[in-house]
């Protein structure tokens, strides 16, 4: 049986474990449901961004890092900006005002739809990066 | 198209911002920076040209309408800032990079260029809106974008030097918005237009004076108007010397933007100015600022700290224009915001120079630099005059009208106060420019024989910069009519 390097810890590791999943997914929920309950980007973001604060609170930044480089973190940040610009972009390519999300669709409450959803999308990927490299922030200092 | 340009204005650096952070390799991110810049700059151009044509320019974002969604308010005020903004930003972006190269790490160069792309939509975004909480938005997004370009200072002192200026900006950050969050409780809208319309009936005329407090004290920390302007020498002598000639020919001036807009346009001069008597606060401080710190550039030995003192005496003139609240004091006011931000880049930017090849900017130990540098020397020497306010340069522009605006009102003290400060600046361009051009050199080693001059990327932005402000100073009338423009609108409220 392989043994974690520290085994005093082994309740927290395997209850960590059971956990991480369903966080990431209630994080997805609150993400995706948002437009019908309460939730939206930087909440999803944030309780997205805690399964891995968990994990790196648990198993140690090192293990965490191998996951979530800060090279893609700050790639993730990145995009998530880019993701909610590009659609103010698209909308104008549209035709319409910046972020006039009716134009997206056919229908216009469609089109609203479809904007509201890129652009929390886009504000739970940058939440989700500027938290965990927060995390790495804090943890990492000597 | 044409009619996208003022959201195009904001989102080129916007987008350009995160696409940097993608590429990570120095030249390229550079390059991506230098194209939204240069993009920014010519959007500014015809976004003046068409509200110069046609008059002023209403963007509904998301297609919502005035008083309830957010709108961009382009008139010949901020147009003129907009070109301001954008133009110093590519010419100095020019200049940044072999003098980033030189100061900052290799592996950071994609983030200093990302946080430049946002400092400047961020400014860009202040002055364009019309809607009082989008500009503490954009007011976060370039103070915290700027706090990062400082600490990217080769000296340790610039992390304090931006920590000092995270704190206090930040403060005046928050000020802004406790008096935008009265303002709003008081009238129920954010829209400027609106608040304009609303703010003398509201029924809370208390809650509207606790937001004129808040909102004066929050502006004049962030453009360092003289008692509260203690974040700024210290943020402009190690921030890195591009930043700092961004920084000086920008962020100072679109405080003051901001200042012009909520006095004048959204409170109006007669609350801001006969009922609350606002120049018995600015006044005294625009006059001790000038006065005073023009005296204590004087006896500073490091050029970047002398010049930061110059940029709060120089503020100083700004506000004092402002404060005369009349047309011609506005246009003064107006005028010198858009000349001091050229000559104080310009001047920063020759400073950058002399930092890249000498190493230092210890005033005393630049003897005989003439020999070395002739022709950074001789944009310093334009420059400084600019800064003085000789016949020809734009600073006399600026100093004429202001000196002009305080005669038609009658105050001839203000007048004699500007000539002494103008004085004292003889004095600490004239002493820099003695040791650089007259002085022997002590030393009479090889390496301080020779020429040396900066590099050709460096050089020639800089010579830009030196050639527009000539022409704006000869030509002064092209300068003066647009904030002319300016003032009458400030003067006549918002349309």
């Amino acid at each position: 049986m392989k043994l974690y390097p520290r085994q005093r810890h082994r309740v927290l590791q395997v209850v960590t474990k059971l956990v991480i999943p369903f966080v990431l997914l209630f994080g997805l929920y609150v993400q995706f449901h948002g437009d019908y309950g309460p939730g939206g980007g930087f909440q999803a973001g944030v309780i997205f961004a805690s399964a891995f604060i968990l994990h790196g609170l648990i198993f140690g930044l090192k293990r965490t890092r191998d996951v979530l480089s800060p090279t893609v973190l700050r790639f993730m940040m990145a995009s998530g900006v880019l993701l909610y610009a590009g659609t103010g972009l698209v909308t104008m390519l549209f035709g319409g005002e910046l972020l006039n999300y009716s134009v997206l669709a056919h229908e216009p409450t469609h089109g609203q739809h479809w904007g509201i959803f890129a652009v929390e999308l886009g504000v739970g990927i940058t939440v989700t990066g500027v938290m965990i490299t927060l995390f790495y922030g804090f943890a990492s200092k000597r | 198209m044409i009619d996208q340009f003022p959201a195009l204005q904001i989102m080129v650096p916007l987008v350009a911002a995160p696409i940097c952070v993608m590429i990570r390799n120095p030249r390229w991110s550079w390059v991506c920076a230098m194209v939204a810049s240069t993009l920014a700059f010519l959007i500014s151009i015809i976004l003046l040209q068409q509200v110069m044509a046609n008059g002023v320019i209403r963007y509904a974002v998301g297609g919502w309408a005035a008083p309830s969604g957010i709108e961009y308010y382009i008139d010949a005020m901020n147009a003129a800032v907009l070109v301001l903004v954008s133009g110093i930003s590519a010419v100095v972006l020019v200049y940044a990079y072999r003098s980033v190269a030189k100061s900052v790490p290799a592996e950071k160069h994609y983030l200093f260029y990302t946080a430049w792309l946002m400092c400047v939509c961020g400014l860009l975004g202040i002055v364009i809106t019309g809607d009082a909480f989008n500009v503490f938005v954009f007011l976060e997004i370039s103070s915290l974008s700027m706090y990062t370009l400082i600490s990217f200072g080769q000296d340790r002192r610039a992390l304090t030097a931006s920590f000092r200026y995270l704190v206090l900006g930040s403060v005046g950050a928050s000020f802004i918005l406790i008096g935008i969050g009265f303002l709003y409780a008081a009238t129920g809208t954010l829209n400027m237009t609106d608040l304009a319309a609303r703010i003398p009936d509201s029924e809370s005329q208390r809650a509207v004076l606790v937001a004129f407090s808040f909102l004066t004290m929050g502006v004049l920390i962030k453009s360092a108007v003289f008692p509260l302007h203690a974040w700024l020498p210290n943020a402009y002598t190690f921030a890195p010397v591009a930043v700092t000639a961004f920084l000086a020919g920008t962020a100072t001036k679109v405080s003051l933007y901001v200042l012009l807009r909520f006095f004048f346009s959204v409170f109006g001069k007669d609350y801001s100015f006969g009922q609350h008597l606002l120049n018995g606060v600015l006044l005294p401080a625009a006059v001790a600022g000038f006065v005073l710190m023009s005296l204590v550039a004087i006896f500073q030995n490091d050029l970047r700290r002398m010049l930061a003192y110059s940029s709060v005496a120089q503020v100083g003139y700004i506000v004092a224009g402002f404060s005369l609240a009349t047309q011609s004091g506005l246009t003064a006011g107006i005028v010198h915001v858009v000349n001091h931000g050229m000559v104080k880049a310009s001047l920063f930017m020759a400073v950058g120079c002399i930092l890249y090849r000498v190493g230092h900017v210890h005033t005393p130990s630049l003897d005989n630099l003439m020999k070395r540098m002739p022709f950074t020397c001789v944009a310093f020497i334009i420059s400084g005059m600019g800064l003085i306010g000789v016949p020809l340069t734009v600073g006399f522009v600026s100093k004429f009208t202001l000196i002009e605006a305080s005669l038609e009102k009658g105050w001839w003290a203000i007048a004699a106060l500007v000539l002494l400060s103008s004085l004292m600046a003889i004095v600490y361009v004239g002493r820099v420019i003695e040791i650089m051009v007259f002085r022997r050199s002590r030393e009479t080693g090889p390496e301080s024989s020779g020429m040396c001059e900066a590099p050709l990327s460096m050089l020639v932005p800089l010579y830009v910069l030196v050639g527009v402000s000539l022409y704006f100073g000869i030509n002064g009338s092209a300068t003066l009519e647009v904030a002319g423009r300016a003032a009458s609108f400030l003067l006549g409220g918002l349309q």
